[in-house]
């Protein structure tokens, strides 16, 4: 973990209530896909735990939902702003384990940490398909994106006004996986967790106090004992969860 | 030069600065971070007889300058803290360190305090004693005198280390309490644990933490640690570690004023993980600057 001052180069409202902050400066402490990063807020008191979607030597990207007080001050934030950032934190997602064709399935705010996932798992020479899940056409966003990674990219809708009407859940029966990543609300890691075939990872979101495994604030008990989301997590694979 | 070194409770230190119980874990998250020799001391999670998960969660809510926090003592239990902490923690802290220990009845106090005894690397026990009281009926040990007496007389029996008592803010007269404590046997008092505090959610119109309440702390409860250091300075002749929303080295010294002899950080390590080693290094710097040559001459000096 390291603590650095970071720089906006860029803020942009990708959705209604969705942005994407790209930060710039020394950020060679993330070192895995599905690692979080934790900001400070100016007036606000704790920091705020938010994963990353990508990263490279001098950047990395976050996209957030504006929910609450903190994230509502850092959708304000302009280029050249600056944020008290802790990167390098949780465990990440483990690629060596997914065998020749990964499912990634991601749930609205859910979907971002499986960027830099597919990017990496398509570099190790894999297949991979995306299922990105959202209430609605218009909430949808980062498609194109991966498709643009060569990734095969299916898209549902609980409305049914794009892709497939339901959840991430209803477009995956005819699916040939060998491993699955997942990211997304609760009850959709629950539905995901019923319905899926193989092993699999999935990445949990909590109201945390420190975030780098100090305060307890975000313990969750597990088949393996009591774990830290911040610190243990936030990736825990399909055996570890006790549901 | 300046000069840092004090004596708490009969134990030297190099600096008045030592991390909180319950945010400083063990030590091995942050000895990853700095060096954490460079501490005073640090006071290692509050450990009772069995293993505790705790409260569920949420666990932490946001406040204006501070935060709640109703962790429930999470803590492997004694047996797992001497055969894999303790052991871990002489690999990379070789200092004396503080041992946090917490109870349900005079019995479990006692007990893990015999079992912790043998320990070399214990400097000192500080004797939370604002968690529940089963026996009394939800009370807690820190909310009377008697109990609270009770509870020092109960660990002096079985340990020849300095105990320090950990005293609630939560009370009426914490000098009554902090009196009872010295007359028992006490060789100091750590003052304050958090202030029982609330948020609701505005969505859900239920409170933020999954146990209603919790322990307020940060920066906004300063001022009251401060008052409740200072009255009680005035009333012990045993030394105070004191806390509650310090932040940087100006506010240590502000602290000693109010009659610490040390201090103890606590929620500030969550926010900035790298605070302690700052406080210790700003220190000399701030001293010169309000002409303190000795530390231990500050002392309560704002009586």
């Amino acid at each position: 973990m390291q603590q650095q001052i970071l720089t906006v180069k860029e803020n942009i409202k990708l959705t209604e209530g969705i942005y994407r902050m790209i930060l710039c400066g020394k950020v060679d402490a993330i070192k895995n896909s599905g690692e979080f990063i934790n900001i400070e807020i100016p007036s606000l008191f704790l920091r705020r735990p938010i994963s990353v979607c990508d990263y490279d030597g001098e950047s990395v990207t976050i996209i957030y939902k504006v929910v609450g007080k903190g994230t509502e001050v850092m959708a304000e934030a302009k280029e050249g702003d600056t944020f008290d950032v802790l990167l390098g934190l949780g465990n990440g997602y483990d690629t060596s384990v997914s065998g020749e064709h990964a499912l990634l399935l991601g749930g609205g705010v859910g979907v971002p940490p499986l960027y830099n996932l597919c990017k990496k798992l398509i570099s190790e020479g894999k297949k991979v398909m995306v299922v990105l899940g959202f209430n609605k056409a218009d909430e949808i966003f980062y498609a194109d994106e991966f498709k643009a990674l060569g990734a095969e990219v299916r898209i549902t809708t609980v409305d049914g006004s794009r892709g497939v009407r339901g959840f991430v859940t209803d477009a995956i029966e005819d699916v040939d996986y060998t491993y699955f990543y997942t990211c997304g609300p609760e009850p959709m890691l629950r539905a995901v967790y019923k319905a899926a075939r193989t092993e699999g990872q999935f990445s949990f979101e909590s109201r945390m106090g420190c975030g780098f495994g100090a305060c307890m604030g975000c313990s969750c008990k597990t088949n393996f004992g009591n774990k830290r989301i911040c610190k243990d997590g936030p990736v825990f694979t399909k055996e570890e969860i006790l549901w | 030069m300046v000069n840092m070194k004090l004596t708490l409770a009969g134990v030297e230190i190099d600096n008045p600065v030592i991390p909180a119980s319950g945010t400083f874990g063990y030590g091995q998250e942050f000895s990853e971070l700095y060096d954490i020799n460079c501490l005073g001391t640090f006071s290692f999670k509050g450990t009772t007889a069995e293993a505790r998960f705790g409260n569920p969660t949420p666990r932490i809510a946001e406040c204006t300058a501070g935060m709640i926090n109703a962790v429930g003592l999470q803590n492997p239990g004694v047996e797992a803290v001497k055969a894999v902490e303790l052991p871990e923690m002489k690999k990379f802290f070789h200092k004396p360190v503080m041992a946090n220990v917490c109870g349900f009845s005079l019995e479990e106090y006692a007990h893990v305090c015999e079992r912790l005894d043998d320990e070399e690397q214990i400097g000192w026990f500080e004797i939370n004693v604002s968690c529940p009281n089963v026996h009394g009926g939800g009370m807690s040990f820190g909310t009377s005198a008697q109990a609270a007496g009770e509870v020092v007389k109960a660990v002096k029996k079985v340990t020849s280390k300095p105990v320090i008592i950990k005293l609630s803010p939560n009370v009426t007269d914490i000098v009554s309490i902090a009196k009872e404590c010295e007359a028992q046997g006490a060789d100091g008092i750590s003052m304050i644990n958090t202030m029982l505090g609330m948020r609701i959610d505005l969505k859900t119109k239920k409170p933020v933490i999954a146990n209603k309440m919790g322990g307020f702390s940060g920066p906004a409860i300063k001022p009251v640690a401060l008052r409740m250091v200072y009255q009680v300075y005035e009333a012990v002749s045993i030394p105070i570690v004191g806390m509650g929303g310090l932040m940087c080295a100006e506010d240590v010294i502000e602290m000693m004023l109010a009659g610490a002899t040390a201090v103890e950080v606590g929620t500030a390590n969550l926010v900035d993980p790298f605070v302690c080693k700052k406080m210790v290094d700003e220190l000399p710097a701030v001293m010169e600057k309000y002409g303190i040559k000795n530390l231990k001459d500050i002392i309560g000096g704002a009586h």
